[in-house]
This record gives structure tokens, C-alpha cells and sequence, in this order.
């Protein structure tokens, strides 16, 4: 919890700066966006942290989002698949592409950065090759209305991904923090090897962390896309996994394993928004973005490693 | 007399809770072996550490060559002209034997390249001396483990080292590797090197000790030399009074076996087959040299490692077990050898420790419930005598007797047919050593078989009931208790 802590004290000291300096940073379009974009990032963050709680990592993420658009446009627009079918097909997807990379990881033993960056290089390709490098969209919608307008909509006034989020997360955390599965995630993220003396099946645990993420994945895929409206293959959802992995990283998860909780993850995500948010709002030169983004992840670890020591040392003595 | 090469004066350390070193002397002359005994726990390897630069200790004084001196660092002990050779090799198998030998002190060629030539030829003449017949060049992984070893040695001897501590540098050598060991040490010793000798085994300590120094539970418990120095005068400074076997009878043994074993192939050994019973309310130990095959067999039969075939028969019925879990769910369970790593996830609780098991029996609805977690972790730390603060507690913080107690109350939650001890006191102190024992007798008294695999001959000797030796993956035989002698088992162990 005390993990967690240090973060969220950095958001809301975050949230009245901005606030401060810029108080359009309260209005209801801004809040409403922001909220918007934590419910998408939200939801596959959360998956990237139960990968990073085993100890892996997933860093397909962001082009499995390139696949999914583009299949997604190509579904409603050019084949005319009902919405339903075609949310369904595109969630199994994104659920099979973690099938396979869990066993991978668990069958053929290959380490998970091996094997999710192949899937990073293999699903970029595959998916500009699909859309023949062109753009795809949603154009006017026909037939799936209700789908978009559900996607990029609101539910009392709450955007739809944020609510979607909210969701997830209740079930999520009930998973990781109350199931016997949460209590094997973590078990196998401390320890494999005494977890597989404690007559847990290692590998079926791994490999449902993969699973889970490509699900999530694939629902937060479906809702970007509806959220930019146009897909270009070659930079639809570029670096989102390494947005995840630092989300997850500034929520507590350690990339060692076996740490991590989900108020954790949203804390971060939402801190990575609001960062994002800052350099909009501030008039910060856009191309300094990710510098911005960099120093303050740096900081915010480097912070958390000196508290760290410094409550070992204290043990010590 | 010569000045002392080391005077170690009024050493005390005290880590949290427990007083490790209580004003301990110990003080060396050139040219002299001194051996340090004492039980697991007895503060030896704490003594060893400061001395290493690896701990630093409370108060006392270190005095090397009568000048005071501190030792903060591995490279400050090292300047000290003392060298280790541990128990654990530490060499690196993807390099040659030279580049072993002079890691991290590598002679330059300008300043950047390694001189090739010179350590090769540096290490050759080292390797003369030690009579080893082996090439520098030659790749560490084609060596032998005992020839490791005595790269160790080498690496000592190549920084003029006039002080040699060496922590069990037989416990996985055979025997004539261990006379040439020992022949070793005698030439250190009249090259007027000193020699800190630890060992476990008594009998090397009579043939090479000059002097013995014996700890218990953390103070000096007394010195002897020359003729004094004998196995049974070792063992009574060590445990403190004279040796009495804890010995107790098994209350019953059933005459059917709880667990029948055949045709056990392990990939160590994949030519040897072992088949023995196991008796209901009996306590089989498992005794041989390090190496033997006896950790691959209990990994066998907890379904470790699958891919090795065993015939499993519990009550006379047939168990397949390909997993860990196929394992427990048939009431065979492991303490195994190394529960830092492999018996606990130490990072976790107590109580997450003792449910991992069967999280199944402390879910409601499908979901954990603390509460059926603390009150189960809370009776089993309780029957056990689990010495934590709470079941809250990590179980890094707990002490090596309580950590291998918690790993016994995963297992003793269910319901056990077949215990598997690996090692079970090793680094245990003596008194939870005594505790961990009565607790194996209580649970044989339920009729349930345990299997002890021990390398120590004290406790394989004072604990079984039957001892089975192994040697190069087979049973050499299986000893009744009244035929057990420390003699007959170590023929059997060496292939006799």
C-alpha cells in the first residue's frame, strides 16, 4: 500500500498544479477526455502488470492494437459483420495471440521478451500487409452505429472506456487479490521454483497471465480504434505496450515479479495521462512529450529506490 | 614462539535476535593447520564471514601479523595475504582454468588486453605444485569437481595467500580425492602457509589438524592438540556433553508398506534402478556421499522431474505421479534440501507460505478468506512451535529452524502418507535440530513413512530406523539399526 501511496500523492500534487496553472484543465471536455483515454490505457495496463507480476513481459501490446484496428475496420466496413460477431471475433483474436505467446513462454521455454517481440515485429507486418499499408477507418459507420456510438460515447456524462475500465478492474481485483489464481500469480512471480514445490502448475499460471492480458488487449483495442477513428498500420498503437510497462512500473509492479496491485496500475496510468495531459495544457512544445514523460518516470523510481533504501537501512539498524 | 599470522580477539556479533558470535578467540601461527568445529549454527561461518570482509562484527579486534587491522572488503582480505576456498565453488565453468585463477587481477598488456601467455604460465607452475596434471588452457566445465576444487586452491596459491581458509573442501570429493586433498594442505603447511581447516568430517580433522578450535552456540567451547585431538573428544566439546543418541523407537510399524518404489530411474543415473519400501511409522534414512543420487531420487518421487520413470505404490495401490501437484494430492510430500529456494517463497508470509499448498481448503465461494488462512497458519505455528512474531511475518526473517518448521507446517495442514526430508537440520541450531526431530517421531507415531536423506552421519545414525546407502545411483544395501555403524555405512557409501 505504501508503494502506491508515493504515487498517488505525486498525481494529485500533479492534478492542482495543472489545476493551478491552467484551470481549463478542470473543464468538463478536458476531464471527460482524460477520463476517456485512462479507461482505454487502463484496461490493457492492467494486463501488462498481471504479465509483469509473473516476472514477464508482454511488449506486443502495441502492435497487436495495429492488427486489431485494422481487422476491425476490414470487419464492420469491407466484409459488413455484425457489430456483436465482431467484437467477439476480434476480443478471440487478441485472446488466441496470448494463447500463443503464453505457450511459447512455457512450452518451448523461450524467454517472454524473445517471444513478445517477435510478436511486436510479427504483428506490425502482419498488419500493414493486411491493409496494404493503406489507412483504414470506420468512415460513416453503416450498420454499426450503435457499436461506435457506444465505443466513443458516454454513460451519464462518464465516458464509455472509463466506465468499462471501472468494470474490469472491480473484476480484476478480485482476481488478483481475493482468487486462489492471484494468489498463484504472485507465488510464481516470487518464487517458480518453490511455487512448483507447493504443487502449483507453473506454466498454466504463466500462460493464463498472457491469456488475460491478449483479452484485455483486445477490448482496449477495440476502443482505441473507435477512439482515433483511422488506423495506419504502421503507427496505430505504436510504443502503448512500453505506455503499460510504465504504468505498471509506477504502480508498484516490480519487473522482478511477484509485486504488484491493481490500484497500483491505475494510479499509474492515470498518472501518465495527466503527464500527457500537462504538456498539452501548458503549451509544452508537443515534441518534448516523451521527454517529459521519461524524466518523471526516472524521478518517481529514483524516489521510490532512496525511500527504499532508507527503510532498509532503518531495518538493519 | 613466532608471532600469530591472525589473532581473532573478543569477535562479537549479534545479527537480530540471536547472539551469532560472543566474544570468540581464535588466533593461528604459520605454518600451522588449525581446524574449526562446531555444529551448524555454532557461529563458525559468521566467524568465517568477518574474517572475509563479507560481515562486520560488533567488537573485538582483528590482528594480522600483530598489527591491527580491518577487514571491510573481499579485496581487503585478500590484501590481508587471506584467501578462501569455499564450499560452494565459485568458479566460472565457461572460462579456462587460467582465466579462473586470475579473474579480476588479469596482468595487462597494455593496459587493456589480457597477457595470455603469462597467466598460463603462471598458472601452470601453480598447477605443479599441486601435483594437478591438468593444463591451464583447459575449460572448467571438462573438469571434475574435485579438480574444481583445487582451482580454488590454485587461486589462493597465485596471491601468495599466507593464510587459506577452506569451508568443506571434501563434502563432494571421493575418497582418494580427499587423501590428495589433504596431502595438499601438508604442503601449504610446510611452506609455512596457515591453514584454517572447516570440515564436518572428524577423521579428516584427526589426520591433518595441528590444533582444533571448537565453537558452540556462538563462544569458544575449547581447544585441544596434539593427542588430544580425537573424534570423541571433538564431538563432546561440540555438543557440550557426552554423545547420547536421541534415539526413540517408532511406537508401531506397520508390517505393510505405506510406500513401494520400484524400478526408479533417475537422469542422473539413468542406468541404475532403485526399488526399496517404506514402512508405515518408520523413519528410512537415506545416507552416501554428495552425489550419490539421493536428492534426485525424493525429486523423483515428488514428481520433480517428470521425465524420469518410477513405478510409485502408496497402500499397495498404484500412484502416477508426473507432477509436484500429482504428488500432494496422493499425500506425498518434500521438505526439500534447500528451502530458502526451493521449500519457501520467502518473501512471502507465514500464512501464504503454510496455505500455497491447498489454498482449495481456505476459500469461500471461490475466494480466499484470510480469516480460514491466519487460524490454520495460526494452529500449525502453534503445534509446531514456530518461534515468528505473527503469521503475518515474511518468512525471510524467521530463523533457519523456524523457516524449515513453517515448510513442515505446509505439509503437516494435509494429510501426509509420505514425508520426504532432504537435509532436514541443515543450518538448523541445535536446539531446534532436537525439535525438528521429536516432530519427525510424532508424525511416524500417526503411521505415516518418512523418508530422511542426511548427510550427516550423527543424525542418519541417531534418527533412522533403517538406513539405505547409496552410491552412483544405487542402493548399496539397506541396514537394520542394529547393524548400522558409522564403518559400515561409509563402505557401503563408497561403493564397497
Amino acid at each position: 500500500m505504501r508503494k502506491e501511496l508515493g504515487t498517488f500523492v505525486l498525481l494529485v500534487a500533479l492534478c492542482v498544479v495543472l489545476a493551478i496553472l491552467n484551470p481549463s484543465f478542470l473543464s468538463g471536455a478536458n476531464l471527460q477526455n482524460l477520463a476517456r483515454l485512462i479507461g482505454i490505457y487502463g484496461i490493457f495496463s492492467i494486463g501488462l502488470g498481471i504479465v509483469i507480476i509473473t516476472g514477464g513481459i508482454d511488449l506486443s501490446v502495441g502492435s497487436v492494437f495495429a492488427l486489431l484496428g485494422v481487422l476491425l475496420s476490414i470487419f464492420l466496413v469491407e466484409w459488413h459483420i455484425p457489430a456483436v460477431i465482431a467484437v467477439i471475433l476480434i476480443v478471440g483474436i487478441s485472446t488466441f495471440l496470448g494463447v500463443i505467446s503464453g505457450l511459447l513462454i512455457t512450452k518451448v521455454k523461450i524467454q517472454p521478451f524473445i517471444v513478445t517481440l517477435c510478436g511486436l515485429l510479427f504483428y506490425r507486418g502482419l498488419a500493414r500487409f493486411i491493409a496494404n499499408d493503406e489507412t483504414k477507418g470506420f468512415g460513416s459507420a453503416q450498420g454499426f452505429e450503435t457499436l461506435q456510438a457506444a465505443a466513443t460515447g458516454s454513460l451519464f456524462g462518464v465516458p464509455t472506456p472509463f466506465v468499462i475500465l471501472i468494470l474490469i478492474s472491480v473484476v480484476m481485483w478480485v482476481v488478483l487479490h481475493r482468487s486462489v489464481y492471484g494468489r498463484y500469480l504472485f507465488a510464481v512471480g516470487r518464487n517458480e521454483i518453490a511455487a512448483k514445490y507447493s504443487g502449483i502448475n507453473a506454466d498454466l499460471v504463466i500462460a493464463g497471465s498472457y491469456v488475460l492480458s491478449g483479452l484485455l488487449a483486445g477490448v482496449a483495442g477495440i476502443l482505441l480504434a473507435f477512439y482515433t477513428n483511422s488506423i495506419s498500420p504502421s503507427s496505430h498503437g505504436n510504443f502503448y505496450e512500453l505506455y503499460g510497462i510504465a504504468a505498471a512500473v509506477l504502480g508498484g509492479c516490480s519487473l522482478r515479479g511477484g509485486e504488484g496491485s491493481i490500484v497500483g496500475i491505475l494510479i499509474g496510468t492515470a498518472l501518465l495521462q495527466v503527464l500527457q495531459n500537462l504538456v498539452n495544457l501548458l503549451g509544452i512544445p508537443s515534441s518534448l512529450n516523451f521527454a517529459v514523460m521519461g524524466a518523471v518516470i526516472l524521478a518517481g523510481v529514483i524516489v521510490d529506490q532512496l525511500l527504499r533504501q532508507r527503510r532498509a537501512a532503518k531495518v538493519m539498524k | 614462539m613466532t608471532q600469530p599470522i591472525l589473532e581473532m580477539r573478543k569477535i562479537c556479533k549479534q545479527f537480530p535476535g540471536v547472539i551469532a558470535l560472543d566474544a570468540v578467540d581464535l588466533s593461528i601461527f604459520p605454518g600451522e593447520v588449525v581446524a574449526l568445529a562446531g555444529e551448524n549454527g555454532a557461529g563458525k561461518s559468521t566467524l568465517m564471514n568477518i574474517l572475509g570482509g563479507v560481515s562486520r562484527y560488533d567488537s573485538g579486534d582483528i590482528l594480522v601479523n600483530g598489527e591491527l587491522t580491518e577487514i571491510n572488503s573481499a579485496s581487503e582480505a585478500t590484501a590481508a595475504g587471506i584467501s578462501f576456498v569455499h564450499q560452494e565453488l565459485n568458479v566460472l565453468d565457461n572460462l579456462t582454468v587460467a582465466e579462473n585463477v586470475f579473474l579480476g587481477r588479469e596482468p595487462r598488456w597494455l593496459r587493456l588486453l589480457i597477457d595470455r601467455r603469462k597467466i598460463n604460465s603462471d598458472t601452470d607452475s601453480i598447477l605443479q605444485q599441486l601435483g594437478l596434471s591438468i593444463s591451464a588452457r583447459t575449460s572448467v566445465s571438462d573438469l571434475s569437481i574435485a579438480q574444481q576444487q583445487l582451482i580454488e586452491i590454485a587461486k589462493a596459491l597465485s596471491v601468495n595467500a599466507r593464510l587459506v581458509i577452506m569451508d568443506e573442501p571434501t563434502s563432494s570429493l571421493t575418497l582418494t580425492e580427499t587423501e590428495r586433498l589433504l596431502d595438499v594442505v601438508r604442503d601449504l603447511r610446510s611452506n609455512g602457509v596457515a591453514v584454517i581447516y572447516i570440515s564436518h568430517r572428524l577423521t579428516e580433522i584427526e589426520q591433518i589438524a595441528d590444533r582444533v578450535v571448537v565453537l558452540r552456540d556462538g563462544k569458544n567451547a575449547g581447544n585441544l592438540e596434539g593427542d588430544a585431538i580425537k573424534h570423541d573428544n571433538i564431538v563432546r566439546l561440540m555438543v557440550g556433553r557426552d554423545i547420547e543418541r536421541f534415539y526413540k523407537p517408532p511406537t508401531s510399524t506397520e508390517v505393510k508398506p505405506v510406500a513401494e518404489i520400484r524400478d526408479l530411474r533417475t537422469d542422473r543415473y539413468p542406468a541404475s534402478n532403485v526399488s526399496f519400501d517404506v514402512r508405515g511409522g518408520e523413519i528410512l534414512g537415506f545416507a552416501g556421499l554428495v552425489g550419490a543420487g539421493r536428492s534426485e531420487v525424493a525429486r523423483a518421487i515428488f514428481g520433480v522431474d517428470p521425465s524420469v520413470t518410477a513405478s510409485i505404490a502408496l497402500d499397495g495401490k498404484r500412484v502416477d505421479v508426473r507432477s509436484c501437484r500429482d504428488a500432494i494430492q496422493n499425500g506425498i510430500y518434500l521438505v526439500p534440501e534447500d528451502r530458502r529456494v526451493t521449500g519457501l517463497i520467502v518473501d512471502m508470509s507465514v500464512r501464504e507460505n503454510v496455505t500455497l499448498p491447498a489454498m482449495e481448503l481456505y476459500t469461500r465461494t471461490g475466494l480466499i478468506s484470510r480469516s480460514l488462512e491466519s487460524s490454520a497458519a495460526a494452529e500449525m505455528c502453534q503445534k509446531l512451535r514456530v518461534k515468528t512474531p505473527s503469521t503475518e511475518t515474511v518468512a525471510a526473517n524467521l530463523s533457519g529452524g523456524n523457516q524449515q518448521k513453517v515448510v513442515l507446517a505446509k505439509w503437516l495442514s494435509l494429510k501426509p502418507r509420505l514425508l520426504i526430508f532432504d537435509e532436514p537440520t541443515r543450518g538448523i541450531d541445535v536446539g531446534a535440530k532436537a525439535e525438528i526431530y521429536e516432530l519427525m517421531r510424532e508424525i511416524t507415531g500417526s503411521g505415516v513413512a518418512i523418508i530422511m536423506i542426511s548427510s550427516d552421519m550423527e543424525e542418519v545414525l541417531g534418527e533412522s530406523d533403517r538406513i539405505a546407502v547409496m552410491h552412483e545411483g544405487r542402493i548399496r544395501g539397506i541396514l537394520e539399526r542394529d547393524e548400522a555403524t558409522e564403518e559400515a555405512i561409509m563402505n557401503l557409501a563408497v561403493g564397497k
